[in-house]
């Protein structure tokens, strides 16, 4: 089962990558697990363990580093937010 | 309650009156417009500010940001509108707009919304000079800003 991932702002201009799907591997199960496992790639991606305060939302809503992810979620990284 | 993500300007005029129309209950209108800040990259002036959000998540967010003060407050309407792409320095970027029977409802939910717009909306500002391009980093001042309505929560 896939999961859909976006990224934003300076993390998306840092990866080169706005969006992709991404086959879940039966282990990860959280957010801080699915960071390790594309961090895994190597550079750029270890952009997404060493940013400071980098934030996760998953399906939409703000999510901490221990929020579940399952097959289907729509699970977004980027920096805190500055609007306004 | 209305919100509205848009690359075009707004009339905080037009907004008041649409708001406002047909209605003889309202007894108190606080509005607050955010406007990009002309400012130094460097030693570059900025030529421009790129918003950038979250479709989707973005309406949702500011949904719940303004359900909260509904729930918070006795509020009669709100309106915002959040401007996203680039824009010049001196242009409008944010309008809030809360009518309620008294200021002191309008005065707090308008400062209410705004402080939870800035730090859990997904928006992400960066700012573009002649040569360079940096994106703007939040500030612990924001976040702190929220504590006081947590505070006065309990």
């Amino acid at each position: 089962m896939h999961i859909h991932l976006l990224y934003f702002a300076g993390l998306r201009e840092v990866l080169g990558v706005a969006t992709e799907t991404l086959e879940l591997p039966a282990e990860i199960e959280t957010v801080a697990g699915l960071r390790e496992l594309l961090a895994a790639r190597g550079a750029p991606w270890t952009a997404l363990v060493t940013t400071k305060n980098l934030r996760a939302a998953v399906n939409q809503e703000m999510a901490g580093q221990d929020a579940r992810v399952h097959a289907g979620d729509e699970v977004a990284f980027f920096p805190p937010v500055t609007g306004g | 309650m209305s919100v509205t993500i848009q690359v075009a300007d707004f009339d905080c005029g037009q907004e008041i009156a649409a708001m406002t129309k047909g209605r003889d209950d309202i007894g108190a209108l606080a509005s607050f417009i955010g406007l990009v800040r002309a400012d130094t990259l460097g030693t570059e002036n900025i030529d421009s500010m790129q918003l950038e959000h979250y479709p989707g998540m973005t309406e949702k967010a500011l949904a719940e940001i303004v359900a909260a003060a509904e729930k918070r407050w006795m509020l009669q309407s709100v309106r915002v509108i959040h401007r996203v792409g680039k824009l010049l320095p001196g242009e409008q970027i944010v309008l809030v707009l809360v009518a309620a029977s008294h200021r002191g409802a309008a005065f707090a939910a308008c400062e209410f919304i705004m402080d939870f717009l800035k730090t859990r909306a997904p928006f992400w500002k960066k700012e573009v000079s002649e040569h360079y391009g940096q994106w703007v980093e939040a500030r612990d001042k924001d976040e702190m800003a929220l504590q006081r309505w947590q505070d006065a929560e309990k």
